[in-house]
């Protein structure tokens, strides 16, 4: 009994470790961004990084502000979905960067299926899912069979779905410009629905199923990573290939089932943001969506536990959506971008900032426990002198 | 055909700098994943200078161009060196944070400066049509670029450093088993320094290459569009080897030169294939040769894993 609360209790210590060293992050993170605002222009510096920290808060009213609060929520959900999916690859020892591009093949899948094919909705879900598993198992095979760095391959997918989507999506495009059609105007059947969330923020229709879902896929992640005997022969497979083996378990098939469910993790997530019809996507795009890097942020950001990118989500896009509202005559708005890479970059000292902190609580215990062992002595060398 | 020879041979240059780049890190024991971005901060130094530089004489241009662009590689390396040698932090990780904020740090930049001299310009590209007459010869109908020389020069010299120089056998004795070369009384973390930022000069001078080499203007927002993966992918394609590299990079280039030069074939252009299958083509056959060569890969065998001095 008393041992099970003792593992607990350092299993909490070990996760306020986590959000302590992630808040380091945030907190430099934010200070080098204002230091290259203070570079660009110094007197409105101070305005600007507010300007991004507010984010929706810039709007005076309520119901204006409870509005972009939805804007910001209705892309926090396809980054969440990235970010479980590097999340759960990197829980098995594999760093899926193809999450970019499982991201934008499901992209094209759900919007091909939605403008090009006219299906309903959980059909283009099902495409976007069935597309990003496609480019995660060509990683997975590629990682088991071929010994090819995931890493590598992933990039390279992410520039042949790019052209690829380029390519069919050019079948849907609007005469006139280089977006796709709108859904609401060809298939509305194909817009997710919104369960009466709109109501809830001021109207804005963009707030649809997508946020819930993306939440309680991320409590399920969370779920078969620690709860289940399937999560802990992926995780065994990541900590040693030859040990999960050595033990029964199918390396080559757990390396590519997990590239499989981080595609579908992925592909489902770029379905929640197109499919609400927030945005429409360029045939002319000559660069892999941020979405999928972005991903990276918050799950490193979020201690490598899916709960916790929950809420590091959130904060990545809360910033980069705050950065839209700087005045762009005098700041770009790549500076949230800035933020969240230098907080990637960061996230690689956790490790070390963790490492301070346990040695510090080391040598605090064990001052501790010397006082202690003084304090006990004490009074025996006081009873020997008398 | 003059000028398929001629982008096969300047997009090969690229390939050779920076694959020559990974293949230093790699030989020292780190992973450079962060190439990519590298590459952007060396392209953008070469740029902003040659847009300075637009009436100086041909020889400064180079030289200077050229120096700056290695040097921005290389302090930018630096942010790879000290969290992946001193700190141990995942080597994947941190490549990729450079490579993102690269990108980043370039457009803002960029930006700031358009936006200073501008106010109504707020774009990310940078123009150096001047001075990039100073980078060609021309032979003929074919154009010689300074760079393919220095690309050679570079090869030749990495090849003699790495395995006919006492640098280059301990240097790859680090990458192999540094605690066997710490116990022959060489200083890994020197060594895996020194090969980090040698990979950022190479990187640096890969990337203004890459960016004039087939256009005048570069907008930043772009980054250099998978090309430091690319070139990883040639180095290991090359086995880790400068002579093999050149040869791969020699492929790949020449299929990178048929996405701009297509047009000019009548047989290749009555196709009718799309200009973007011209462009994944670099990126399928790297798949597919990566297929074949990963197997029996000659990586070094401490790559990727940090050093530390407590363990046997």
């Amino acid at each position: 009994m008393s041992r099970k609360s003792k593992g607990s209790n350092e299993k909490l210590v070990n996760g306020l470790r986590s959000v302590a060293a992630s808040l380091i992050c945030i907190l430099a993170g934010l200070l080098i961004g204002f230091i290259v605002l203070l570079f660009i222009d110094s007197k409105g510096a101070f305005q600007a990084i507010l300007t991004i920290i507010k984010n929706f808060f810039n709007y005076p009213s309520g119901p204006a502000a409870l509005k972009y609060f939805g804007n910001t929520l209705v892309k926090t959900a396809p980054l969440l979905m990235c970010a479980l999916s590097i999340n759960f690859c990197y829980k098995v020892g594999l760093f899926n960067i193809g999450a970019a591009g499982q991201y934008v093949v499901g992209a094209g899948a759900c919007l091909y299926g939605a403008l090009g094919l006219g299906l309903p909705w959980y059909l283009c879900l099902l495409m976007a899912m069935l597309a990003g598993a496609i480019w995660g198992l060509i990683v997975g095979v590629l990682k088991a069979y071929f010994n090819v760095n995931e890493v590598i391959s992933g990039i390279m997918l992410n520039w042949i779905g790019l052209y690829l989507v380029n390519i069919l999506l050019k079948t849907v495009k609007e005469e006139t410009s280089p977006y796709t059609k709108t859904i609401k105007s060809v298939n509305p059947s194909a817009l997710l629905p919104t369960a009466g969330l709109p109501s809830l923020f001021t109207n804005n229709r963009y707030v649809t199923i997508a946020v819930p879902l993306s939440i309680i896929i991320a409590i399920l992640v969370w779920v078969i990573l620690e709860k289940t005997t399937f999560g802990y022969e992926l995780k065994a497979t990541g900590y040693n290939r030859d040990a999960a083996k050595y033990a029964g378990m199918n390396g080559n098939r757990n390396i590519i089932v997990t590239l499989v469910i981080g595609g579908v993790l992925a592909g489902m997530g770029a379905a929640l943001l197109y499919l609400t019809g927030f945005e429409q996507w360029s045939v002319t795009q000559s660069s892999v969506p941020q979405m999928g890097f972005n991903g990276i942020a918050a799950t490193f950001l979020g201690g490598l536990n899916p709960i916790g990118t929950i809420f590091a989500s959130y904060f990545i896009q809360h910033i980069t959506s705050g950065g839209s509202y700087l005045d762009k005559a005098i700041y770009p708005s790549q500076i949230s971008d800035l933020i969240s890479s230098i907080i990637i970059y960061l996230c690689g000292f956790v490790l070390f900032f963790k490492q301070v902190m346990a040695k510090r609580s080391a040598a605090r215990s064990e001052k501790a426990l010397l006082k202690q062992k003084d304090e006990e002595k004490e009074p025996e060398k006081g009873g020997a002198d008398k | 055909m003059i000028l398929l020879i001629q982008y096969t041979l300047i997009f090969a240059s690229v390939l050779i700098l920076v694959a020559l780049g990974g293949c230093f890190s790699e030989h020292s024991g780190v992973i450079n994943l962060g190439l990519e971005g590298i590459m952007v901060m060396g392209a953008l130094g070469g740029a902003l200078v040659m847009n300075a530089l637009s009436t100086a004489p041909a020889a400064v241009t180079i030289l200077v161009t050229t120096l700056t662009a290695g040097l921005s590689g290389v302090i930018y390396s630096l942010l790879l060196a000290v969290a992946c040698i001193n700190f141990k932090a995942d080597q994947t990780l941190i490549g990729t944070a450079m490579n993102i904020l690269a990108t980043a740090a370039a457009t803002v930049i960029v930006k700031a400066i358009n936006m200073a001299s501008d106010p109504d310009n707020v774009s990310a590209t940078i123009n150096y049509v001047d001075a990039k007459k100073a980078f060609t010869v021309s032979i003929g109908a074919f154009n010689f670029n300074w760079f393919m020389l220095i690309a050679l020069i570079a090869l030749i010299a990495a090849y003699v450093l790495l395995y006919k120089t006492s640098f280059g056998l301990r240097l790859r004795a680090c990458g192999e088993h540094p605690q066997a070369a710490a116990s022959v009384g060489i200083d890994v973390y020197k060594m895996r320094w020194s090969g980090v930022l040698i990979s950022g000069l190479l990187g640096g001078i890969g990337g203004i290459v890459y960016i004039t080499a087939s256009v005048s203007e570069w907008k930043f927002e772009t980054g250099v569009a998978g090309f430091g993966f690319l070139a990883l992918a040639v180095m290991i394609f090359g086995d880790w080897h400068p002579i093999k590299i050149a040869l791969a990079a020699l492929l790949y280039g020449f299929f990178r030169a048929l996405s701009n030069v297509y047009t000019g074939f009548d047989w290749l252009a009555s196709l009718h294939i799309s200009g973007t299958v011209y462009n994944m083509l670099p990126y399928i056959i790297s798949l597919l040769v990566l297929m074949f060569t990963s197997k029996n890969s000659k990586a070094p065998k401490a790559e990727g894993i940090p050093y530390d001095k407590g363990i046997r």
